[in-house]
């Protein structure tokens, strides 16, 4: 394989980074999708959609095997996708089909696909962390050289599971990268008015562990950091908090008036704009002869097929009956008692 | 095998099972070296090393999260509240991750996980040392319930607690630690879902569980003197309910009590009572009545918690009530 982005000051392969471009415009669309089959009220409840943290999504996730573990949030689709899931079992999933991934039972806030290492993601902010903490400590005790990615976001540094978990995962020296997706705001409370500190890496230090703050817009630069904090992972070094700072551009949830407006300046929203992890890539990509119109285009033409298909996929696959409402409780099945 | 302590019986199985499953582990607080509060782990560490019982922290979210991450992930586990009151801090954990995580994944996730702990009052520890919760729990689909009232069950309940795939919050009152009993040597476990008739009677149906079995058994020898014949049933699990004896034997007795430890209002009485009256209401003689700790926390001076805490007497009482001889 020839060896390219020598100016990006990595040394890293081409088919990794055109992989890597082409799962964040999977993300993007994917989204875009979901958000449009939200509005056509196709999709209950909410979704939280990850537009503009896709270079977090797909620049750790592409420093984790198959075998490693994810722990997700609630704005986990991005994370799935980077993952590896399956767009058709996602998509059911959202549209509430017996074919999703949590057969209609768990919706946007609860993807899990165990075979592909994704053990759930959370509808509780920080809820996730004790359970990262676990299965590094299962693998510790199988002694395997697998590692949990937990994802989390800026908010669920405020909760005491964030302490907790870390404290453990430091103690016990388990093979878990946190991963804060740090866009900024916590729904609608902005970074400074609810963190002690001012950078979130800095709650590193108080658990002996190495904190790293990364441009989480630049999917290199938060893949090289999480390859460093795998490494250190699977060699029993133990955890490492990585602070990824991101921007959610199309605001909280599909609920959120103005994409997030009502506590953002327009000034910052458009700042942030301009510095997508998508757009920047592409050119950094097309700078280094990486990326040239013929492949963008053979790239985002599997990208609108996939989806088109995982839409389709959910769109004709059946409901599920109502009497599976009272299956999945309890391994030996139907609990209707 | 002579007879031994419900904490003896405890750590007997614990061993057991941690030889017969090589990844069993045990997470919990002091649980290492000091062989926990109780001393229900005293020597495991010794024996299978820190991996596998892990002596943690005082981060009641951490050891329930993280119990739960392993057993999702191939490591069954017995994780340890030291008092059930201290649930409370785990509640996110134990209510929407662990109760829930089968059933939202669509049936994927399976959770080889017992949560032991320790409930009950009687001993002067106050409001945040002496609670029954259960019916916190019975109200959230997804655990399965268990208190044992004896060394024998707490022995066969354990083992089917540990070797079910399910979550299982496994309860142990603390009066009951130091209570002595038979335990056969040999393997055996007990079916969860199943009551066990503790004395058989024709007049009117006990219904109780953990350590208010004991007082129901000592109640019903009180009545026996006025020939009053009472049936007590040990639920031991509160859910799964096995809901068949409890009928079975109302259709018998056409009168029932349940007794429990916990607040009368909104107590696993109450779910119980209904039940019967849904279900039998032709046979019954008289209204199911409930016995149950007044609804009030846990006081500290002891005529304050022998007020708060039912007593035979109460259960005495209780039955008189629906015999109409109150």
């Amino acid at each position: 394989m020839r060896r390219r982005g020598q100016n990006m000051g990595l040394s890293i392969d081409e088919a990794l980074c055109l992989r890597m471009y082409e799962l964040m415009l999977t993300i993007r669309a994917f989204e875009e999708k979901a958000i449009e089959l939200f509005e056509h009220n196709l999709i209950r409840g909410n979704i939280h959609p990850c537009i503009g943290q896709e270079a977090v999504s797909v620049g750790s996730c592409s420093a984790l095997r198959r075998d490693d573990y994810m722990v997700n949030t609630h704005r986990g689709h991005g994370n799935c996708i980077a993952k590896g899931a399956d767009l058709r079992r996602m998509m059911a999933e959202l549209l509430g089909k017996s074919t999703g991934y949590c057969k209609g039972k768990g919706g946007s806030m609860h993807i899990a696909d165990f075979e592909g290492g994704n053990l759930g993601a959370n509808g509780i902010v920080g809820g996730g962390l004790p359970i990262a903490v676990g299965a590094g400590m299962s693998i510790q005790n199988r002694g395997t050289d697998q590692v949990v990615a937990c994802f989390f976001g800026d908010g669920a540094t405020n909760q005491g599971t964030f302490h907790e978990s870390l404290n453990l995962a430091a103690l016990w020296k388990l093979p878990v990268i946190f991963i804060c997706e740090n866009n900024l705001y916590a729904l609608s409370t902005p970074l400074h008015e609810a963190v002690s500190v001012s950078r979130i890496a800095d709650r590193a230090v108080a658990y002996g562990i190495p904190g790293v703050s990364v441009d989480g817009m630049d999917v290199l630069a938060v893949y090289e950091e999480a390859r460093k904090a795998a490494e250190r992972a699977r060699t029993g070094k133990g955890p490492t908090l990585l602070d990824c700072i991101t921007y959610r551009f199309f605001g909280h949830f599909t609920g959120d008036p103005g994409r997030g407006a009502t506590y953002r300046s327009k000034q910052e929203m458009e700042k942030w704009l301009e510095r997508c992890p998508i757009k920047g890539f592409r050119n950094r990509l097309f700078e280094e002869k990486v990326l040239n119109d013929k492949t963008e285009e053979r790239l985002s033409n599997r990208v609108k097929n996939a989806i088109e298909e995982a839409v389709r996929f959910g769109m004709e696959s059946p409901f599920p009956s109502p009497n599976e409402a009272v299956e999945d409780l309890f391994s030996e099945g139907a609990n209707r008692a | 095998m002579p007879e031994i302590t419900f904490v003896e019986s405890l750590r007997m199985t614990l061993r057991e099972e941690m030889e017969r499953d090589p990844t069993l582990t045990l997470i919990g607080e002091d649980i290492g070296r000091y062989g926990g509060i109780f001393g229900v782990t005293k020597g495991l560490l010794e024996t299978f090393g820190p991996h596998r019982v892990r002596s943690t922290p005082i981060s009641e979210s951490a050891i329930i999260g993280s119990a739960l991450g392993a057993a999702m992930t191939g490591i069954r586990t017995v994780a340890e509240i030291m008092y059930i009151d201290f649930t409370p801090c785990a509640m996110d954990q134990i209510v929407n991750q662990v109760a829930k995580m089968r059933y939202m994944s669509g049936g994927k996730a399976k959770i080889p996980l017992v949560i032991r702990t320790q409930a009950g009052g009687g001993r002067g520890n106050a409001a945040q040392h002496s609670q029954s919760l259960e019916a916190l729990f019975l109200h959230v689909p997804g655990l399965k319930i268990v208190m044992p009232s004896t060394p024998y069950e707490a022995r066969g309940l354990l083992k089917t607690a540990i070797r079910d795939d399910n979550p299982v919050l496994f309860i142990e009152h603390k009066l009951l630690y130091a209570t002595k009993g038979f335990v056969p040597e040999e393997d055996y476990t007990l079916p969860f879902g199943q009551a066990d008739i503790k004395k058989k009677g024709k007049d009117v149906t006990l219904i109780s569980i953990s350590y208010m079995v004991l007082k129901a058994l000592r109640a019903a020898g009180e009545l026996a003197k006025e020939g009053i014949d009472v049936e007590v049933i040990d639920l031991r699990t509160l859910w799964p309910l096995d809901m068949d004896t409890l009928l079975q034997s109302v259709r018998k007795t056409n009168r029932a009590v349940v007794a429990h430890e916990g607040c009368r209002r909104g107590g696993i009485g109450a779910e119980i009572a209904s039940r019967i009256h849904e279900e039998v209401f032709d046979y019954l003689d008289a209204p199911v009545e409930r016995v149950g700790a007044l609804d009030v926390p846990i006081p500290y001076s002891e005529p304050l918690e022998r007020a708060v805490i039912p007593s035979e007497e109460d259960l005495i009482q209780g039955v008189k009530k629906v015999l109409y001889r109150a």
